[in-house]
């Protein structure tokens, strides 16, 4: 098998690496969602919850430990659809000609760029956990040490392969695009009813049935799950809303993730043999 | 006779409705520097994007280095190098990762690859800037690195387009030299180039290129002597019945008519048939009011050939044109 692209991963991480205020910013900023938006909604929320009466039986978990969940697939999910914005740098700079004529097939390099954004995204999931459990996160509680092993496992294939779905997608659309505000306003399209249509930060119990529907269709919704899952727990209540999860629907989950992650693969290949980088 | 390593026939590309190359035929021998002269917008970088698998083939045939540059892209990239027109390295890479990365992209072993990043190194004396990243480096120093990778593989052919664009005189013979010196060590070169300078200097053979076609090819030498021995402009009070004189001199091969002169290619040395010329002249009643001897040089032969000025670039000032060629 060729490692063709492992030389486009190398390449890329050196760059993460290098550009100290990247590097720097994309790991601060996860932690200031949880430091910020954490601490003032879960301080509204557990105001707001304290007449609704806990089901008792049920393990209660807080706001922050409910959105810290969500934090980690929100954070994930701008990552990775910004990951292929180095390829439309890296075309209008003239850099991915080198590549393009090069005999390296042109799947690795969507690899090469899928491989070190899922990276990234895996060392930001790992910021927001032990920064969120730092700050009153509940996470892996009543976990013995094998079992935290197990289910940090269990997020990062998550987030590996839900990250992989939008990394492949954000470098189908930058071969496409012309200009990185054009990238840009594409980005602003999709991130808004990614993140707002999910159960990243709220229930999505309370909402309209059309919106539902639309919930259950969006990947964020299955990575979500699949992170509070293994992080909290297969049962639990968060703000008076019992969550159960079982390892059924945790593969449907698994599932729907894995199928987003080939079309979007799909998709990218297509658009890489039919470009051309002069 | 030499065997031929690029073979184009029929080459044509269209973008939408605009001609860019128009069905152009040449070939490339195994080892020599060929060019491609043209102004801007010629359609040299169309023809080097299709020769280099960037672009996909639409009309006529190409091989290179033995493969079809339709059916087998993979084989012909792995047999050549490019060097872009514009600096395509990676500002926050440094000189070494740019050759590792390159010599990986195309599967070098690893203990080879190590070898020919010290030997490229040396060659284009970057052995100092080994760790330092590319945006710290000098232009020249730049296209150095750039000349470096290109030769990473080992390539049979070099791709060069517009190999020292940008680049100080004393900068550009350097240019020139590690140009040629990779050509001696047997690496075939195609470059394409506005400079007249450039093609003459550096090339075996030079195709002359514009809108799309190409209109005349040799070595830079024989083009040159197409004009005659040399040059003569005059000025005179009857630039026509001058002309007509001259015409019937066996040493005048040609008359180049001009704004506001003429020029008449002479073919022995000019120094001897002037003052022929200039007593005939004044015999007959012309006024002669300039003269100028020169060699032919690559812009004569431009001018010659297309009928106006390269630098122009593509719009046609007669009057400029005089300036520019009567001041040499």
């Amino acid at each position: 098998m060729r490692m063709g692209f492992l030389t486009i991963y190398w390449r890329d991480m050196i760059r993460f690496v290098r550009f100290r205020t990247l590097l720097i910013s994309s790991l601060v900023q996860p932690a200031l969602w949880m430091a910020f938006f954490g601490i003032a909604m879960s301080a509204n929320f557990t105001r707001l919850t304290t007449d609704v009466p806990p089901i008792p039986g049920i393990p209660n978990v807080g706001y922050l430990t409910f959105m810290a969940a969500g934090v980690i697939a929100m954070t994930t999910l701008f990552t990775s659809l910004f990951g292929g914005m180095t390829l439309l740098f890296d075309k209008n700079w003239g850099l991915l000609r080198e590549v393009m004529a090069s005999p390296l097939p042109r799947d690795h390099i969507i690899f090469g760029i899928a491989l070190s954004g899922m990276t990234k995204s895996f060392i930001q999931a790992i910021i927001i956990m032990v920064f969120g459990i730092f700050i009153g996160a509940e996470f892996f509680m009543g976990f013995s040490p094998l079992n935290v092993i197990f289910s940090l496992l269990g997020i990062l294939l998550f987030v590996g392969i839900f990250s992989l779905g939008f990394l492949f997608l954000s470098a189908a659309i930058a071969i496409s695009f012309e200009s990185p505000e054009g990238m840009q306003g594409i980005m602003t399209l999709l991130t808004m009813p990614i993140f707002f249509a999910s159960n990243a930060l709220y229930p999505v119990n309370a909402f309209p049935p059309a919106l539902q529907v639309v919930s259950m269709g969006n990947p964020l919704t299955h990575l979500v799950n699949g992170i509070r899952y293994f992080a909290i727990g297969d049962d639990f209540q968060a703000i008076g809303v019992v969550y159960s999860t079982t390892v059924t629907e945790l593969l449907v989950s698994l599932s729907v993730l894995i199928v987003f992650a080939l079309a979007m693969f799909g998709l990218a290949w297509w658009r890489f043999q039919k470009a051309v980088v002069t | 006779m030499a065997e031929p390593i690029i073979v184009v026939s029929n080459l044509a590309h269209r973008y939408g409705d605009f001609e860019a190359v128009k069905g152009i035929s040449f070939s490339v021998d195994r080892g020599e520097i060929f060019s491609f002269l043209g102004p801007n917008g010629a359609g040299k970088s169309t023809a080097i994007n299709i020769l280099t698998t960037l672009l996909h083939i639409q009309q006529g045939s190409a091989s290179v280095a033995g493969f079809d540059v339709a059916t087998e892209p993979a084989k012909v990239r792995e047999s050549i190098g490019i060097v872009f027109q514009d600096v395509t390295l990676d500002r926050d890479m440094t000189c070494w990762e740019i050759l590792e990365f390159h010599g990986s992209l195309y599967r070098m072993p690893h203990k080879e690859r190590r070898a020919r990043i010290e030997e490229l190194l040396e060659l284009v004396e970057l052995e100092g800037k080994r760790n330092t990243l590319t945006k710290h480096l000098s232009g020249g120093m730049k296209r150095r690195l750039e000349i470096a990778r290109g030769l990473m593989t080992r390539p049979k052919v070099l791709f060069l387009d517009e190999p020292t664009i940008g680049l100080d005189p004393q900068t550009r013979r350097r240019m020139w030299d590690y140009i040629k010196s990779v050509n001696e060590e047997g690496t075939t070169i195609f470059l394409t180039t506005h400079y007249m300078d450039e093609a003459d200097q550096l090339s075996n053979r030079v195709s002359i290129i514009d809108h799309g076609q190409i209109i005349a090819t040799g070595a830079a030498w024989d083009l040159k002597n197409m004009l005659g021995e040399d040059l003569i402009y005059l000025e005179t009070s009857d630039n026509d019945a001058a002309g007509k004189l001259l015409q019937k001199m066996p040493e005048v091969t040609g008359i180049q008519e001009r704004p506001h002169g003429f020029y008449a290619q002479v073919n022995q040395d000019g120094t001897h048939i002037l003052p022929k010329i200039m007593d005939d002249l004044r015999i007959a009643g012309i006024r002669i009011q300039t003269v100028n001897l020169k060699k032919p040089s690559m812009d004569d032969v431009f001018v010659h050939f297309t009928g106006r000025d390269m630098r122009d670039d593509g719009a046609e000032h007669p009057s400029s044109m005089h300036a520019k060629t009567g001041r040499r």
